[in-house]
């Protein structure tokens, strides 16, 4: 790959939400990049803040949660002067970021098509909405539009489809037409919130195959969040783990499976369903994510951690390089010099072992 | 790496000194008191509860602090005006304004509420008929649950015919008016307090089938019905374990609701002539006497309106508040 | 319209009939268990009453009675008045107060779901606002207060303080006189509609399908206008028909307050002059009102939500 073009780029992002209870920080300081027509994962626990995330790059973050601090500058070209232009979207006015922003540039495909899609109105109608509303395409154009997405998309019969309401099709046909909208203007970002959890495993891998087909033909940059680290394996060139709000270890989709350095990534991974496992003691993440509405006083994943430190209750780390590599880095003590060296356990090890041969078939 | 100081034993293993294995949740509360919290939170749901309690203790204690009984009828006391001590100072609820005045042999007396038309204190009528017009509807519902439950029950758990067959009867049942019932049936049954409380029984438990109904068909469902029963337990004696505990909340909730409707539709009855007869009152038969007044004495039938109107409010405050206390997913967020 | 959807709806049309005829059954066995003769036993003479019950046709046999009640029934003949206007044709008595009973019913389910609803999403648009609390208060005593109290606090402000409007109705000035029972009516409809519309939207506005719109770019109003109104306003539908009733049991009590010569006065006095064929023509013709407007609701849903409309056709 010769010039990589930052498309978007999200330093300190912090997002907190006013509750009942109180307020408390949901995102707390992540940084990441997005680079045009690679794909990135971010991969946590329900709760770890991946949707927050990305609905913050949306504006579409719930009324009662607020963007504390930190940017998320948007960049993109002109399409007549192939200007470049870069943004905050932090900073844009609502109207702003409706108008040009949501839908135009970034879409969502979100995790369930069986209640993403509006139950009243025909498919059609709801592919055709965007392209009428932002490029004010006559019916007949959005009309044959909708057509070739449907096809693009590999619905059969879509003329018929068109006039059918979404309780007539199939999970995956839905998800199908979610992605059609997704894309009916043509955006530069797709954001996919778990877009295959709630469809049936043969069906997953027709949408994610899908999904990366139409990367490759749109050169579309995507954005997955998942808890699924098999669906990751098959997709994405860099991986985000995030935990309670932060990123703990970032790195190409081969140093996060093959050289995982963070005890939260360990486990993880031990915990991805595999056939071949016959381990009797699986290394699996003990206790559950911290109560984020008290503040976390040092690591957030120190009580999980069976290798803590006296230093994790104290300090948070920083995000530490791993040596020898410039994309890979870890937010742990461990990873500092003084820290005692500590090896993933036994068990995974064996099961990278297993993993890389499989990979090099 | 410059701006953090570390202390000499930062880079040591924490080890057995915590115990990672424990869920660092917060700590749960006993349902019950959980949802009494919830319950207090609620400000209207508390205010409804507390005027609950003192009209209550007032129907039971207000016709005794007073030297009055409910049917002595004293043509000479006819139709005279509230006059509570202290407020009379104050010039409201002075006595004035009532065809009798407060003169002569009566200069001391105090009928808070007033009299009425035959001279019967209404303070003492009043909390009467709060007090029929509570047990009115309190025994209708109260039946109400148990024949709905029953009813539920059989018909959700024999299924099939049976359950396709009371299931009509309960659509026909519930396609008849209730009002229309109500009449009809008060009209075959001469007017009691009993024949009252049967005709609101009447048209009250469908509600409370329903719901007993479609408990069941869900535990039908769940697999340890299927584990017990092949080991050889009685599966109503499951159900019946199971669908208790599951339906308690929504069944107190729905008679929290029932009751001010009962309450309504006893005072509805009496509006219309079929109420308890006289010398005994409910708050509807009272609203119903004074009404026939309403421009001369308009205080014989404010003040049974009143009462009604703030138990009604009362009682469905209270149900909002238990509904949303034994059922938090519906609020928050 | 598709086949499954006519095929629906007239399935739910023979249930409507059938349900109908039961209740003339229920309602004929109940009138015969009546107490009393439907004559002024105490002033006539066993002959004469003999010769009454022949003119009627009370002395044949049960079922032929019912049999020839439901023939009159068919041909809009629902007996002659025995008591309160002895003599007069049921149906004359009746149809006079229809017009009356059925728009004031009418203009207060209207104006109640009009006002239900705006108040409804307004609290649901601006949730935990003054608004919002406005709304629920209004909900609260609305639902829980009877009509008939709000009645007589207007009787008591407009009519009797006030004197602006008629203390009793008045057939020369039928809109004036309407405004107090309309409005009294009123209330509990608003009450129902609003509270139920704003639980519905606030539910609508959480749903994945308002994010979606909301991701593709819409502007707030069209979400709302095109997404959010019409999820909402669907399962409102549901709604009327315990509204409708609420009105029907209401409007008994509110002609008595406000001395509306409608048909529940007209029950009311039926039923204390045990006149029989009008108690139970006035108890068949709310029937078949409710009976008719949940047939009205059920198919308008189906009309209306596609989901309902496929799915039932099986």
């Amino acid at each position: 790959m010769a010039e990589r073009d930052r498309i978007l780029k999200i330093r300190d992002l912090k997002i907190s939400f006013k509750t009942g209870n109180g307020s408390f920080q949901a995102i707390r300081g992540v940084d990441f990049d997005l680079y045009k027509g690679e794909t990135i994962a971010i991969v946590g626990e329900s709760g770890s803040g991946k949707s927050v995330t990305t609905k913050a790059i949306m504006g579409i973050l719930a009324s009662n949660g607020h963007i504390d601090s930190g940017t998320i500058d948007y960049a993109w070209y002109d399409e007549n002067t192939g200007e470049r232009h870069e943004r905050d979207i932090v900073q844009m006015s609502k109207d702003e970021l409706q108008k040009e922003i949501k839908g135009r540039k970034i879409a969502m495909v979100f995790q369930d098509p069986m209640t993403s899609l509006n139950p009243t109105m025909t498919i059609g109608k709801q592919i055709m909405e965007p392209m009428i509303y932002h490029y004010g395409k006559t019916k007949e154009e959005a009309y044959q539009r909708a057509l070739e997405l449907l096809n693009e998309v590999g619905i059969t019969d879509a003329e018929k489809r068109m006039n059918n309401y979404p309780h007539q099709l199939s999970g995956g046909m839905r998800q199908r037409i979610v992605i059609a909208i997704a894309l009916s203007c043509d955006p530069y970002v797709l954001i996919c919130d778990e877009p295959t959890t709630a469809l049936d495993v043969t069906i997953q891998a027709k949408i994610l195959e899908l999904i990366k087909e139409l990367q490759v033909k749109k050169g579309i940059s995507v954005i997955y969040i998942t808890h699924d680290l098999g669906v990751v394996a098959k997709v994405a060139d860099y991986v985000n783990v995030m935990y309670a709000g932060k990123i703990v270890e970032k790195g190409t989709i081969d140093e996060i499976f093959y050289e995982p350095r963070h005890p939260y990534t360990w486990g993880l991974l031990s915990a991805m369903p595999d056939l071949d496992t016959d381990d009797d003691e699986l290394y699996t993440i003990p206790g559950s994510p911290p109560n984020l509405t008290q503040e976390v006083v040092g690591d957030a994943f120190a009580p999980r951690n069976q290798f803590a430190l006296n230093i994790d209750l104290r300090l948070d780390p920083p995000m530490f390089d791993v040596p020898g590599s410039n994309t890979h880095q870890v937010a742990s003590w461990l990873m500092h010099e003084k820290a005692p060296k500590v090896e993933m356990p036994e068990s995974l090890k064996r099961r990278i072992q297993r993993m890389k041969k499989e990979g090099a078939k | 790496m410059n701006d953090f100081e570390f202390l000499e034993n930062d880079f040591e293993f924490i080890g057995d000194k915590q115990d990672i294995h424990t869920d660092a949740v917060q700590p749960s509360k006993p349902f019950l008191k959980d949802v009494w919290e919830r319950f207090k939170s609620n400000k209207g749901a508390l205010i409804g509860a507390i005027l609950i309690i003192i009209i209550v203790l007032l129907a039971i204690v207000g016709p005794l602090i007073v030297p009055y009984v409910f049917d002595a009828v004293d043509v000479s006391q006819q139709s005279m005006a509230p006059r509570v001590p202290l407020l009379e100072n104050l010039g409201f609820m002075d006595g004035t304004g009532g065809i009798k005045e407060y003169t002569g042999q009566f200069a001391d007396a105090y009928h808070y509420f007033g009299t009425d038309q035959l001279g019967r204190d209404l303070w003492v009528r009043v909390w009467e008929g709060t007090r029929i017009s509570l047990f009115v509807a309190a025994s209708a519902v109260i039946i109400d649950i148990f024949i709905g439950m029953v009813y539920g029950l059989v018909s959700g758990f024999f299924g099939g015919v049976v359950d396709n067959v009371m299931q009509r009867i309960q659509e026909i049942i519930n396609s008849i008016p209730t009002l229309v019932i109500l009449t009809l049936l008060l009209l075959v049954m001469t007017p009691s307090l009993y024949t009252i409380i049967i005709a609101l029984m009447i048209t009250g438990w469908i509600g409370m089938a329903r719901i007993t109904r479609a408990q069941v068909l869900k535990i039908k469902e769940q697999e340890f019905v299927l584990a017990s029963r092949t080991l050889g337990a009685s599966d109503f004696f499951i159900i019946f374990k199971a669908i208790l505990p599951n339906i308690f909340g929504q069944l107190i909730t729905m008679s929290m609701f029932s009751i001010p409707n009962a309450i309504f539709y006893e005072a509805f009855l009496a509006f219309v002539g079929l109420g308890i007869p006289a010398p005994q009152a409910s708050l509807g038969s009272l609203i119903n006497d004074g009404f026939n007044t309403v421009t001369t004495t308009p205080y014989m039938v404010v003040i049974p309106v009143i009462v009604l109107a703030i138990l009604m409010l009362s009682f469905n405050l209270m149900a909002d508040g238990l509904r949303d206390a034994l059922d938090p997913t519906m609020k928050e967020m | 319209m598709d086949k499954s959807t006519l095929k629906y709806i007239v399935k739910r049309i023979v249930m409507a009939v059938l349900t109908l005829l039961l209740i003339i059954l229920i309602l004929f066995t109940l009138m015969k268990f009546m107490p009393g003769s439907p004559f002024n036993v105490e002033k006539l003479s066993p002959a004469l009453i003999a010769r009454l019950e022949a003119k009627y046709g009370l002395d044949q046999p049960v079922f032929v009675q019912f049999f020839n009640y439901l023939k009159g029934l068919m041909v809009g003949d629902f007996g002659i008045s025995l008591k309160l206007m002895k003599g007069i044709e049921v149906s004359s008595l009746v149809s006079s107060r229809i017009a009356i009973s059925f728009g004031i019913g009418l203009a207060a389910a209207a104006v109640g779901t009009a006002i239900g609803v705006v108040l409804g999403i307004v609290a649901a648009l601006h949730k935990n606002t003054f608004w919002d609390t406005l709304a629920t208060v209004v909900a609260v005593i609305g639902v829980s207060i009877p009509s008939f109290v709000f009645a007589l606090v207007l009787l008591l402000i407009f009519a009797v303080q006030l004197n602006i409007l008629p203390v009793l109705y008045d057939v020369n000035t039928p809109i004036k006189s309407a405004i107090m029972p309309t409005l009294a009516l009123s209330v509990g409809a608003i009450a129902n509609v609003a509270r139920f519309t704003r639980t519905e939207m606030i539910e609508v506005l959480r749903s994945d399908y308002i994010l979606l719109a909301e991701a593709k770019g819409l502007d707030r109003g069209t979400v709302i206008r095109k997404h959010a109104l019409r999820n909402t306003l669907v399962p409102v539908v549901t709604v009327l028909a315990p509204i409708i009733i609420n009105l029907m049991t209401g409007s008994m009590v509110i002609e008595k307050v406000c001395g509306i010569p409608g048909l529940g006065m007209l029950l009311v006095a039926a039923i204390q002059g045990n006149d029989i064929y009008v108690v139970m023509a006035v108890a068949f013709l709310y029937s078949i009102l409710y009976v008719v407007m949940m047939l009205i609701v059920d198919v308008l849903y189906g009309v209306i939500d596609p989901r309902i409309r496929v799915g039932k056709g099986d």
